[in-house]
C-alpha cells in the first residue's frame, strides 16, 4: 500500500502546484479531460499490470489499442445503424484473439515476453495499416459513427464520464480477481518465482495465457473506447502508447521483475502521467517533453524502486 | 559446430533471395541497386554490431534507434545553428557515448534490469531528439561530407559508408572472436555468477559495452543524416526492430551466450534484399515491418522448438 501512497502524493502535489500557476487547470472541464484521458490510458495500465506481475510484458497494447479502434470506425462503415453493444463486443473480442497470439508465441517460444510482442507489436499495426489500404479507407469520422456510440464516450452519470466510470468497474473487477480470487493470487506467485509456482501445481501456462488474453481484451475495450471518446479513427491511434502504459504501470509501484504491485497503483500511475502531461502546457513548457517524461518516469520508478529494496532482488532477474 | 550449421543456412537463404529476386524483379540485379540496397542498411547495421555484444552478456539494449534520432537531432540543432561540420563530428561522437554511458550507470551502476533501462531511454532520448529539434527537419548539409554517405569509392562499385560499415563489422569481428574480452562475453552470458568467480571485471566489460552502443549509434546517426540529407527527431523510428531482427535472425540467443557477427552479417544482407526486394515491387513501408516483426518471431521460435525436440 505504501508504494500506492507515493503514486497518489506526488499526484496530489503536482495537481496543486500547477494549479497554483493556473487554477483553469482544476476547474469542471479541466478536470473532466484529464479523467477522460486517464480512463483510457489506466484500461490499457490495469491489463498491463496483471502481465506484469507474472514477471511478462506486452509491447503490443498501443497496436491491438490502435486496431480496435480503426476497426470500430470500419464496422460504422459498413453499416452505420451496428448496435454499440456489437461493436464493444467485437473490439473487446479482437482484442483478446491479438493477447491470445501473444501467450501462444510467448508459451511457444519460452522466450522474454518482450521480444515476442516487440514483433507483434508491429505485425499488429501492419495488418491495421493493410487494413486501411485495402480497403481505401484511411479515416473514419464522427459523421459516419453512430450517435449512440458517440454518446458512450462524451456522456456521463450523475457528472462522472461514462468512461471514467468504466475504468473504475474494471479495476475494482481486476483487483478483486487479483487479490481475493486463488487464481489471481496465483498469478503473483508466478511472478515471484515461475519454477517454484510450477513445482506447487500451479498451471503456469494457462495462466500467464490467460494473463495476455486479458490484457488484450482491455486493450481493445480502450481502443473502442477512444474511438467512442475522439470519434475520429485512423490506422495510427495508439501508436507509441506502450511506453506511458509500461511507465504508469512502474510508476505506480507494480514491480517490474514481477510478484507484486496492485492495479489500483497501476491506475494512479496512468492518472499521474496524465496529469503530468497535462501540466507541461499549463506550465509553459512545451508538449515536445511528454515522451521524454514518460521515458524519465519510468526510469525515476525503477531506479527508486531498486533503493527502497536493496540490490539483493536484482541478482535474480 | 550447431553454430555454424544456423550461419550456412542463413547464407543459403541469402543466396535463394537474391537469386529469385534477381530473376523475378526487374532491376534487382543491377551493381546501383546492389549499391544502393547496401547503403539503405548501413545505419541499421551499425546499430545491430552494437546490440549484438550487448545481447552475448545476456544483456539488451533497445535504445539504440532513440540515440540514433537524438544524436541526429543533435547534428542538425548544431548544423542550424552555424556550428562547423568539423566540430559537431566530435561533438555528436562524444553525445553518443554519453547516452550510452547513461544507459551503463543504470544497468551496470545500479543494477536495474536492461530491458526496463532501455525501454525508459528509447522513450527518453526520443523524447529528447524532439526538445531538441523540434518537429521539424535541417537540411543542407555540407556538399563536401554528404557524398561521403551517398557515393561510391571511385573505381569500385562500394559506397564509401559500406566500406565503413566493413571495417567496423571487422574490428567488432576482432574483438568478438579473437580478443579475451570476446570470450568474457559469452562467459558472462553463459554464466554471470561463473564469469565473475573466474575473474572476469563483469561490470567493466558491460559498462564499456552500452558506451562503445552509444558511440556506434551516433556514427550511424551521422551517416543517416547525411544519406537522406536530413536531420529529424524521428529519425530511425522503430529501427531498434530490425536491428534485434538482424541479431536474433544471425543466430545470437537472447539469453546471451551465443551468436557470431558472421550470422549478424549474414542475416543483415538477408534482410536488406528482402526489403529492397519489397521495395522495388512497391509493397509499403507498413508491410515492411509485418515482414520484420514475423522475422523477430521466427528467429526467436524456430530455435526454441528446435531445443525442445532434441531433449
Amino acid at each position: 500500500m505504501r508504494r500506492e501512497a507515493g503514486a497518489a502524493a506526488a499526484l496530489v502535489l503536482v495537481v496543486v502546484a500547477t494549479a497554483l500557476v493556473n487554477p483553469g487547470f482544476v476547474g469542471p472541464q479541466g478536470l473532466r479531460d484529464l479523467f477522460l484521458n486517464a480512463s483510457v490510458t489506466a484500461l490499457l495500465a490495469v491489463g498491463q499490470a496483471v502481465l506484469v506481475i507474472t514477471r511478462n510484458v506486452d509491447l503490443s497494447v498501443g497496436s491491438v489499442m490502435g486496431l480496435t479502434a480503426f476497426g470500430s470506425g470500419q464496422l460504422f462503415l459498413a453499416d452505420r445503424g451496428t448496435p454499440v453493444v456489437v461493436v464493444v463486443l467485437a473490439g473487446v473480442a479482437l482484442g483478446v484473439a491479438c493477447g491470445a497470439v501473444n501467450g501462444a508465441l510467448v508459451a511457444a517460444a519460452g522466450v522474454p515476453a518482450l521480444v515476442v510482442t516487440l514483433g507483434t507489436l508491429y505485425v499488429f499495426r501492419g495488418v491495421d495499416h493493410g487494413w486501411a489500404s485495402a480497403t481505401g479507407v484511411h479515416q473514419v469520422n464522427a459523421d459516419r459513427m453512430a450517435p449512440g456510440f458517440l454518446e458512450l464516450g462524451s456522456g456521463s452519470v450523475l457528472g462522472v464520464p461514462n468512461l471514467a466510470l468504466i475504468a473504475l468497474v474494471v479495476l475494482v473487477v481486476v483487483g478483486f480477481v487479483l487479490r481475493d480470487l486463488r487464481s489471481g493470487r496465483e498469478l503473483y506467485a508466478i511472478g515471484s518465482d515461475p519454477e517454484a509456482a510450477r513445482l506447487v501445481g500451479i498451471p503456469v501456462g494457462r495462466r500467464v495465457f490467460a494473463a495476455f488474453a486479458v490484457s488484450g481484451g482491455l486493450a481493445g475495450l480502450a481502443g473502442v473506447l477512444h474511438a467512442s471518446y475522439f470519434g475520429t479513427v485512423n490506422a495510427s491511434v495508439g501508436t507509441g502508447r506502450e511506453l506511458a502504459v509500461v511507465a504508469a504501470v512502474v510508476v505506480g509501484g507494480v514491480a517490474i521483475f514481477g510478484g507484486s504491485g496492485t492495479v489500483l497503483g497501476a491506475a494512479l500511475g496512468a492518472l499521474l502521467l496524465t496529469t503530468v502531461t497535462g501540466a507541461l502546457p499549463v506550465l509553459g513548457v512545451p508538449a515536445f517533453w511528454q515522451r521524454a517524461v514518460d521515458g524519465a518516469a519510468l526510469l525515476l520508478a525503477i531506479s527508486l524502486d531498486r533503493a527502497v529494496r536493496g540490490r539483493a532482488r536484482g541478482a535474480r532477474a | 559446430m550447431r553454430d555454424l550449421k544456423w550461419e550456412s543456412v542463413l547464407v543459403a537463404l541469402c543466396v535463394v533471395v537474391f537469386a529469385a529476386a534477381a530473376v523475378t524483379t526487374p532491376g534487382f540485379a543491377e551493381a546501383g541497386n546492389v549499391a544502393f540496397l547496401l547503403l539503405d542498411h548501413t545505419a541499421v547495421a551499425l546499430l545491430a554490431l552494437a546490440l549484438l555484444p550487448v545481447v552475448l552478456t545476456g544483456e539488451i539494449d533497445l535504445s539504440v534507434a532513440s540515440t540514433l534520432g537524438l544524436c541526429s537531432a543533435l547534428t542538425g540543432a548544431l548544423w542550424d545553428g552555424g556550428v562547423p561540420f568539423e566540430t559537431i563530428l566530435p561533438v555528436v561522437l562524444v553525445a553518443g557515448a554519453v547516452l550510452g554511458a547513461v544507459n551503463a550507470v543504470l544497468v551496470v551502476g545500479f543494477g536495474l534490469p536492461s530491458l526496463a533501462v532501455t525501454i525508459g531511454t528509447l522513450g527518453l532520448y526520443r523524447g529528447l531528439a524532439y526538445v531538441v529539434l523540434g518537429d521539424g527537419a535541417v537540411t543542407g548539409f555540407p556538399e563536401n561530407y554528404r557524398p561521403l554517405a551517398t557515393d561510391a569509392v571511385p573505381g569500385l562499385f562500394v559506397p564509401y559508408s559500406v566500406l565503413l560499415l566493413v571495417v567496423v563489422g571487422l574490428v567488432v569481428a576482432l574483438v568478438v572472436h579473437a580478443t579475451p574480452v570476446g570470450r568474457a562475453l559469452y562467459a558472462i552470458g553463459l554464466g554471470e555468477r561463473t564469469a565473475r568467480y573466474s575473474g572476469i571485471r563483469v561490470d567493466r566489460v558491460k559498462a564499456a559495452l552500452y558506451v562503445a552502443s552509444g558511440l556506434l549509434c551516433a556514427v550511424a546517426a551521422i551517416v543517416y543524416t547525411l544519406r537522406y540529407n536530413s536531420a529529424r527527431a524521428d529519425n530511425g523510428v522503430g529501427l531498434e526492430l530490425v536491428a534485434v531482427t538482424a541479431v536474433l535472425l544471425g543466430g545470437a540467443s537472447i539469453f546471451g551466450g551465443r551468436g557470431t557477427v558472421l550470422g549478424v552479417a549474414a542475416a543483415l544482407l538477408l534482410t536488406a534484399g528482402l526489403r529492397n526486394a519489397l521495395l522495388l515491387n512497391d509493397v509499403t513501408n507498413e508491410v515492411q515491418n509485418v515482414v520484420n516483426g514475423t522475422l523477430l518471431i521466427v528467429s526467436v521460435l524456430v530455435p526454441a522448438i528446435a531445443q525442445r525436440r532434441r531433449r
